[in-house]
């Protein structure tokens, strides 16, 4: 029936995709972006420390009786060693002549006014140098004095070493909570497609209102093209529903007329053979005007329950209604009919249609009884629920047809010479579906069992 | 490679002592342990070999497959073994500001263990240096000399009693010869950090012809007889290890400061036996720091200060600045400003 639909990728993936996909690159970034800050942040402070020594010494740089004299001030060299444990070397120079310190430092280019630093391999290691240079005077001459203070960098790429480390947990955390969160919203925006296809699969085969519900702007849309689709359906589904109809009314009146005239022959003719032959043609007259008329029924009990009324309906007073009426055709056979009622039950329902439902399940069990045979109707509640159940003794249904009898035309294999249309059990089945039941078929015995349950009132 | 981390001046030194047998001068020299054992652990030291001598052996003891070479030298004379290219795994020193300034030039190796974790910060340079002791730079008194006196307790306690009292202790004050002294010379330039009081005590020592002498002992025993009345900054643990010469002298250790020298051990960049160099690291700070006294350690044990800037103990820190008074140009002009002071 429901062919299940093509698929191609998923809207939920390729959303969680991209997202997580986005997150991991903004928090690639957010990490990149956190250690190069780090890094300047590191590099400027080891700067700014090292260009302090540097001009703690040069300001005590002095000309004192014609000689440049050099107070190396202790904090100068101390105060490296309170932001880290680095090796510190240091060199002053004047006119480029070493007057003292580390000789072999590397050569610190231009300085300039503001001072320089340099990043250099030395001591087997790689060291950062700030240098800066004065002017002093001695005896008229002047005299470039340069002084320069270098460290290794062991400290600085121990905290930036610390801060990738730190930078990187907080990314990963950024990224697993992004994910989450990706995922989260994924579902969460997908929900109102995920109702309305649960709202549609949950419906009756018979349900064909438009949605009603409020769908979120962007699938607005799909809805209206559902509904529009809807009723398209519903109207061409009741524009065949009435066309059956039609064609079943304006069949059967001639049918009754034909059969009326094939009696009246049958009593003028007399030849065995002749006679035969137009019992068959009454025969199938009669088969002919049942199945419009059931096609009536079932036009009727489509349209009822697409507009069902409800009202209280005791099912013990409709099935004793039924029966007297549809005792003398079950006389003629000699079948007996009865009822058991017990409890009270009444449904909320539409009494024309149940009581179509139950003559249906009724006309069935009388068809196909032997002359001679019971027909027992028992009716009462079970678990809240209300039903009528049908019994009879004429061999049951077919085994392994149980499920599909209530189909529309199916007809059990023993139907043989019974005249039927095969829609007796779908219009029951109607109508206990419209009203929120449903019909079990089985067999007990050697008959068939027919129960029409109705939902708890 | 080693000439670019020296110093052009000790480089010139460096080159005129390589050819020698021996760059340097020792004081002695002791074998402890097995002379078959597999690993010969080399250490210069500049702590004496009876002071050191039961550690050593309980180390040994330990770690029966090690036996270790002590060598006894002076501050300097240790500095010029490593620079020398001599191969010993480890150096003990008294003198800080050398230890560092091996340290910072490169000529040691960096080495953690549980052990060095016992170690307060300010007793961990860089993870190279380790202080093994905590020995307090003390006046010693000869309390003869000191009767009917009260005894000094700060330095402007001192001061004043010299300046009341010149005749009694005109030429009985004992220091350190601070030109030939590494220790003396630390012990002064940070007195010098420490105070301003140290320069005025200078000038009043010079004024009453203060006498210079080159080691502890010789400044305690010339205490303990009476012949000096008092020794400034003088080793308080030599002091105290001299039993013998208990009966005439007293450690006054100052209220206003005290400094507290650390004796460091350093594995050396070229070590031979990394290895055992840093179990007998091990061994040193679990009986300096560890919980529990050894009976082997020979220097007294301090609690850790906790608040070192209000404690009256006050260690000598490790670090960069120690290097300041090892410049060349500052130590020259240091000098002579206490020459100035000291009148010498």
């Amino acid at each position: 029936m429901s062919r299940a639909a093509q698929v191609s990728g998923s809207i939920r993936r390729r959303l969680i995709g991209q997202l997580v996909l986005g997150s991991a690159v903004l928090a690639a970034v957010l990490v990149l972006l956190v250690i190069n800050l780090a890094r300047n942040v590191a590099q400027d402070t080891q700067d700014s420390i090292l260009m302090a020594s540097v001009t703690s010494i040069l300001d005590t740089m002095t000309v004192r009786d014609g000689e440049i004299s050099v107070d190396l001030p202790y904090a100068a060299l101390s105060m490296l060693g309170n932001v880290s444990e680095d090796r510190v070397f240091y060199r002053i120079l004047a006119d480029g002549q070493l007057l003292t310190g580390y000789d072999d430092l590397p050569d610190p280019g231009a300085p300039g006014r503001e001072g320089g630093y340099v990043t250099a391999p030395y001591a087997e290691t790689e060291i950062r140098m700030a240098t800066a240079e004065r002017r002093l005077s001695v005896g008229g001459t002047p005299i470039m004095v340069t002084v320069s203070v270098a460290q290794t960098r062991q400290g600085l790429m121990q905290t930036l070493a610390q801060v990738s480390r730190v930078g990187g947990a907080v990314g990963v955390g950024f990224f697993v909570l992004a994910a989450l969160l990706a995922v989260l919203t994924t579902q969460s925006g997908l929900r109102p497609l995920r109702d309305l296809a649960g709202a549609v699969s949950r419906r009756g085969p018979k349900d064909l209102r438009p949605v009603k519900g409020p769908v979120p702007q962007e699938m607005a849309p799909l809805v209206t093209s559902l509904n529009s689709f809807i009723d398209r359906l519903r109207y061409s589904l009741s524009r065949s529903e009435d066309f059956i109809a039609e064609a079943a009314h304006r069949v059967r009146t001639p049918l009754f007329t034909v059969r009326t005239q094939a009696e009246i022959a049958l009593r003028r003719v007399e030849r065995p053979e002749n006679r035969a032959a137009i019992k068959e043609m009454i025969r199938a007259l009669d088969e002919s005007s049942r199945a419009a008329g059931q096609l009536l029924d079932h036009a009727m009990v489509t349209f009822r329950t697409d507009h069902l009324e409800k009202e209280k309906v005791r099912l013990d007073e409709l099935a004793e209604e039924l029966v007297d009426r549809l005792r003398p055709v079950a006389d003629l056979r000699d079948i007996g009919l009865s009822t058991q009622s017990a409890g009270n039950p009444v449904v909320q329902g539409d009494a024309v249609l149940i009581e179509n439902a139950l003559r249906n399940v009724l006309d069935n069990a009388i068809k196909y009884s032997a002359t001679d045979s019971d027909v027992a109707m028992r009716i009462g509640q079970q678990g809240g629920q209300s039903f009528i159940e049908v019994r009879d003794h004429a061999g049951g249904f077919p085994e392994g047809a149980l499920h599909r009898m209530t189909e529309r035309f199916a007809r059990g294999d023993n139907a043989g010479g019974t005249v039927g249309s095969g829609l007796g059990l779908t219009i029951a089945r109607e109508v206990l579906e419209a009203h929120g039941g449903r019909l079990t078929l089985e067999n007990k015995g050697d008959g068939a069992c027919v129960t029409l349950w109705f939902p708890a009132s | 490679m080693r000439h670019a981390v020296v110093p052009g001046l000790v480089i010139a030194f460096w080159t005129l002592f390589a050819s020698a047998l021996h760059a340097y001068e020792i004081e002695g020299e002791l074998r402890v342990g097995d002379a078959a054992a597999d690993t010969h652990l080399r250490i210069i030291s500049t702590t004496d070999i009876d002071l050191f001598e039961p550690l050593l052996a309980a180390f040994v003891a330990a770690n029966p497959e090690i036996a270790i070479d002590y060598v006894v030298a002076s501050s300097a004379e240790v500095m010029k073994a490593v620079q020398s290219g001599d191969r010993f795994d480890l150096a003990l020193s008294s003198a800080m500001d050398l230890q560092t300034k091996l340290s910072n030039d490169g000529y040691t190796q960096p080495y953690s263990s549980a052990a060095t974790d016992l170690v307060p910060d300010w007793g961990n340079w860089r993870d190279h240096l380790f202080a093994f002791s905590q020995e307090t730079v003390t006046l010693v008194i000869s309390p003869a000399a000191f009767e009917g006196l009260e005894i000094p307790q700060t330095r402007q306690d001192l001061i004043r009693l010299l300046r009341d009292h010149e005749d009694r202790f005109r030429g009985r004050i004992g220091t350190y010869d601070i030109s030939q002294s590494g220790a003396g010379y630390l012990f002064a330039t940070q007195d010098a950090r420490a105070s301003e009081s140290y320069w005025r005590l200078s000038e009043v020592m010079g004024n009453l012809g203060t006498r210079f002498f080159c080691c502890t002992s010789e400044m305690i025993e010339k205490v303990a007889t009476g012949e000096i009345a008092m020794a400034y900054n003088v080793l308080g643990s030599y002091a105290a290890a001299r039993t013998d010469l208990a009966y005439g002298i007293r450690i006054v250790e100052l209220q206003d400061y005290t400094i507290m020298m650390l004796r460091t051990a350093a594995i050396l960049r070229d070590a031979p036996n990394p290895e055992a160099a840093g179990l007998f690291i091990d061994h040193l700070i679990r009986a300096a720091w560890g919980a529990g006294e050894r009976d082997y350690y020979p220097f007294p044990r301090f609690p850790a200060p906790e608040g070192a800037v209000s404690a009256t103990r006050r260690p000598i820190r490790l670090g960069p600045g120690l290097l300041v008074y090892l410049d060349g140009l500052k130590r020259r002009a240091f000098l002579s400003e206490w020459r100035d002071a000291m009148r010498w």
